[in-house]
């Protein structure tokens, strides 16, 4: 197993080999817990009458003193004409000085509940080997999210509240679904058909909007020891945004290891697939780059592990 | 330079075609995002909202669906709306009175725990909420009207006497009973729906509607002259001439008052 850049082994292979299933799969693993665990939080209530968090993701509040609101709905609602209460805006304030510390959009990969739809419908969609499909430009959401905020403005609603997915499937799971489950049908097989990676990595408001929150944010995954990739190009496969890879990656020396693009949804799954562990999570002022390991390698890296 | 020139030229006109593109599309998902957003308004009549409840265009700009209102009410009044099951707006809280009618609860729960205000925190009183109003909708059908004492709305009515009475007219019917018809008083009703859920009728006879379907509006510049004198203490208009008035009697046109005679004129369809 020496021959990486030449003979492509199947995405992930050589991590699991490397590192064990669970050495290649800690991030996602982690994720579906944390998934899992927010979810659980608001579903106590309903299903064991022990109410410390109620509401939804589009408002809530923990043990009665936390409130927790969905900044993205509140601005819509500004839009619309509607000045919240000091209680919404605290709580929309939490939840905005939060994700643009930890990266806005690690709301997408670790809370959001139409993620495991998604990333579903792209498991499948590789195992398929289905054609990538309509690929729009990924500045396409936040073309979308204007045109949310523009709507909400022109009818006097919080315009994406009438088919926002995310918050429908979660709400529905903890108050009542209705027809929710044909929309997150709908999504998977847009997915899956029309649009590889299609409503989280092109569409959804949502996204664009934590993107824009968590431009600044401190936690961010660089590329530290990105002289020891060996082009198994395993990373892109797997990144839902791969566009962010390459400035980290194949920086020239001197410019930052760190992925910057707030697209990037600190997912972590390049750090679990990289079977040389080139990626790591870390904050946005560590710019260190670890030394080549072997000078060699510089100079012929596709042959580095044939010696 | 012509040659750095032309590059850039091409790019400012991919640029500019993929800005047009992208605004077109916007235009045709924002109009169909707006056409969706305009056809969730639509409440059902049935559909009543929580007190305190914003009116119905400024509600949907402020709520944000999170069920806070929902969770906190202590009779389990409030749902929120589900998709494609219930015709509220998706996600918002409104309650039917013939399920579980509000209970008018003193500190207001449902209205405290709505962080954004789409429930109006300057409503302290619950008396003063204006969820709607009862209308007694079917005359026909209502025991009181059909000259028996059945009262229950009136019973139940937690603003009793104010908000509904028992008004008694004449049972034409029977020719010497009375009616004690259910009367409600839409400046004191709450709309809170008890009674349209005790109606004992399988149907309920009196329903809580919104206000737009259950009261018309008087022209701004109407005064009541009746009441208008009564303020003033005084005729509304100085120096009117009083003629006195012709009290059936002896000597009037009218066979119906002793001492009357009959009328030179005939009056259409009538018998006299
Ligand atoms: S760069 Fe890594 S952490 Fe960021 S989205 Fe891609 S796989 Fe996830
Ligand atoms: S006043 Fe009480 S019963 Fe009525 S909706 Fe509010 S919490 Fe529920
Ligand atoms: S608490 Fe307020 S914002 Fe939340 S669902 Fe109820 S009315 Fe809407
Ligand atoms: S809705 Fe019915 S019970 Fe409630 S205040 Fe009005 S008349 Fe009374």
């Amino acid at each position: 197993m020496s021959t990486k850049g030449k003979v492509h082994l199947p995405v992930g292979q050589e991590a699991r080999e490397v590192k064990g299933w669970f050495g290649a799969h800690k991030y996602l693993v982690l994720r579906r817990i944390s998934q899992t665990f927010f979810l659980f939080l608001f579903l106590m209530g309903p299903w064991f009458g022990l109410w410390w968090v109620q509401g939804n993701l589009a408002g809530s509040m923990t043990f009665g003193v936390l409130p927790l609101n969905d900044p993205m709905i509140l601005l819509q609602g500004m839009f619309a004409g509607h000045w919240p209460e000091t209680t919404a805006l605290i709580g929309g304030l939490i939840v905005l000085v939060a994700y643009g510390l930890i990266g806005g959009r690690v709301y997408c990969s670790w809370v959001c509940p139409i993620n495991p739809v998604t990333d579903t419908a792209h498991w499948l969609h590789d195992k398929l080997n289905l054609p990538k499909g309509w690929q729009p430009k990924r500045a396409t959401r936040y073309w979308i999210l204007g045109t949310v905020m523009a709507v909400s403005a022109l009818t006097g609603t919080i315009a994406w509240e009438v088919i926002n997915p995310v918050t429908m499937v979660h709400r529905g799971l903890v108050f009542g679904m209705g027809f929710v489950w044909a929309l997150v049908i709908g999504i998977f097989f847009f997915d899956l058909l029309v649009a590889r990676r299609g409503w989280c990595g092109h569409v959804c408001p949502v996204g664009a909007f934590y993107s824009l929150i968590g431009t600044k944010s401190l936690l961010r995954v660089s590329a530290v020891d990105r002289s020891a990739c060996d082009d198994c190009m395993d990373c892109y496969a797997v990144c839902p945004e791969n566009q962010v890879i390459s400035p980290a990656l194949k920086g020239k020396d001197g410019s930052t290891p760190l992925i910057l693009s707030p697209d990037c949804t600190n997912c972590g799954r390049c750090i679990d697939v990289c079977a040389v562990d080139v990626f790591a999570f870390t904050h946005r002022f560590d710019t260190h780059v670890e030394a080549p390991k072997d000078a060699v390698s510089d100079t012929e890296p596709p042959n580095r592990h044939a010696a | 330079m012509p040659t750095a020139a032309k590059p850039r030229k091409v790019d400012r006109r991919r640029f500019l075609t993929d800005s047009a593109r992208m605004a077109g599309g916007c235009a045709v998902a924002g109009t169909l995002l707006a056409y969706v957003t305009n056809d969730a308004k639509a409440l059902p009549d049935q559909a009543i909202r929580p007190p305190g409840a914003l009116p119905e265009d400024d509600f949907l700009a402020a709520c944000i669906r999170c069920g806070l209102c929902v969770r906190d009410c202590p009779y389990d009044t409030l749902v929120l709306a589900e998709l494609g099951v219930d015709g509220a707006a998706t996600g918002t809280p409104y309650f039917t009175a013939r399920n579980i009618p509000c209970e008018m609860c003193d500190d207001i729960p449902c209205v405290a725990a709505c962080p954004t205000g789409a429930l109006d925190k300057d409503l302290t009183v619950i008396d003063d909420a204006r969820m709607g109003t009862a209308v007694l909708v079917d005359q026909e059908n209502c025991l009181n009207f059909l000259g028996l004492r059945c009262d229950v709305c009136y019973r139940v009515c937690p603003v009793i006497d104010e908000a509904i009475t028992l008004e008694t007219m004449h049972n034409e019917r029977s020719g010497h009973h009375a009616i004690f018809a259910p009367t409600v008083h839409a400046d004191k009703c709450t709309g809170c729906g008890v009674c349209e859920k005790s109606c004992v009728l399988p149907e309920s006879a009196i329903k809580v509607l919104p206000l737009r379907l259950a009261r018309g509006e008087a022209a701004e510049h109407y005064r009541l002259g009746w009441e208008e004198q009564d303020a003033k203490g005084a005729p509304v208009v100085e120096g009117i001439i009083d003629l006195p008035d012709r009290l059936p009697g002896p000597g009037t046109d009218n066979l119906a008052a002793p001492g009357g005679f009959e009328p030179t004129y005939k009056l259409p369809g009538v018998s006299q």
